[in-house]
């Protein structure tokens, strides 16, 4: 299935949030995630389903003034 | 005096006036270091794409609770972006503190105050505790006040050029004139600046590169939070007068033979 992912088009075997972060190896604990605008909470990534067309952000807190 | 020198800020009550910043620091690990030493209760974190390739480290878990984290909105560049930023944050549980930092100048900096003004009405209303980053304007900076700011805060030079208060005179009319604080942000490279800024009734000074890059930014934050602490206690003393001519502190009488 093919998603936008942080504005670049994927294709990735994942079906939901919770797969698509297990596929990419990101740790869990830094990330926010925003799909199509909404953000899911970490909870909620296993019950969301990922859909063709989707754009994901992934999205950490970094260092700045 | 200072017993109840606290300064309020959307609820919450800050006993120190420096808030500090998170970038540049060589090492996550430095910043709870700083923290201690500085007393800072108040640091600004950034929001970004990952980068595959960089650590993973959460940088919120170097952040001791208690410390009031103060989300900015860099990398927007204009007010419809950094209002999504600010929701992220938000949701992603950073509290209800939003810097307001909107650049469309890459060269200097500087911020955007037309977008900056946009974006407070907005984030005001929606309940945020916005802090917008400013380049020193009164009318502008009334205007914000009107939206629903909850402090402005004034760069002292470009961001990260440690050149002081360059802007001082501006700053100074926002402090004679604005109901809310003023907080100056960006420029102040030394400790004897933030002392300064204090000194002339800067409610606080917000400091990163300059404790970041410090070659020791343990002792660089505790060196700004006595600057602040002494500008501060300065300002409410009532600073003497300036005067052209000398004023003689010893009698004028000569000692053994008038």
């Amino acid at each position: 299935m093919e998603i936008i992912v942080n504005g670049t088009a994927e294709t990735v075997p994942a079906r939901t949030i919770a797969e698509l972060v297990a596929y990419k190896g990101l740790a869990a604990g830094a990330l926010v995630v925003e799909l199509n605008q909404r953000i899911i909470k970490q909870e909620q990534w296993p019950q969301t389903q990922l859909h063709a067309g989707d754009r994901l952000e992934l999205l950490s807190f970094v260092g700045g003034g | 005096m200072t017993t109840d020198d606290a300064l309020q800020l959307g609820g919450v009550r800050f006993t120190n006036r420096l808030f500090t910043g998170t970038g540049k620091f060589a090492a996550n690990a430095r910043i709870p270091e700083m923290l201690a030493a500085s007393g800072s209760q108040m640091i600004t974190v950034a929001l970004r794409r990952i980068d595959a390739q960089a650590g993973q480290e959460n940088i919120l878990e170097f952040i001791p609770k208690g410390v009031t984290l103060l989300p900015n909105t860099s990398g927007a560049r204009t007010a419809e972006q950094a209002v999504r930023i600010a929701r992220i944050a938000r949701e992603a549980g950073c509290g209800d503190f939003i810097k307001i930092e909107v650049i469309t100048d890459m060269k200097y900096l500087m911020p955007d105050n037309w977008e900056t003004l946009k974006a407070t009405e907005v984030l005001a209303k929606e309940g945020f505790v916005v802090l917008p980053y400013v380049l020193p304007d009164l009318p502008l900076a009334k205007r914000l006040e009107n939206a629903g700011a909850a402090a402005v805060m004034p760069l002292g030079a470009p961001i990260g050029t440690n050149r002081g208060l360059e802007t001082r005179p501006l700053i100074e009319q926002l402090i004679e004139n604005c109901t809310v604080p003023v907080v100056v942000d960006a420029g102040i490279g030394r400790p004897s600046q933030a002392a300064a800024a204090m000194e002339m009734g800067a409610d606080a000074v917000l400091v990163n590169t300059a404790i970041a890059t410090a070659a020791d930014p343990e002792a660089m934050g505790r060196a700004f939070d006595l600057a602040v602490r002494a500008g501060r206690i300065a300002y409410l003393a009532r600073l003497a007068e300036e005067s052209s001519l000398a004023r003689a502190s010893s009698p004028l009488t000569g000692f053994l033979d008038d």
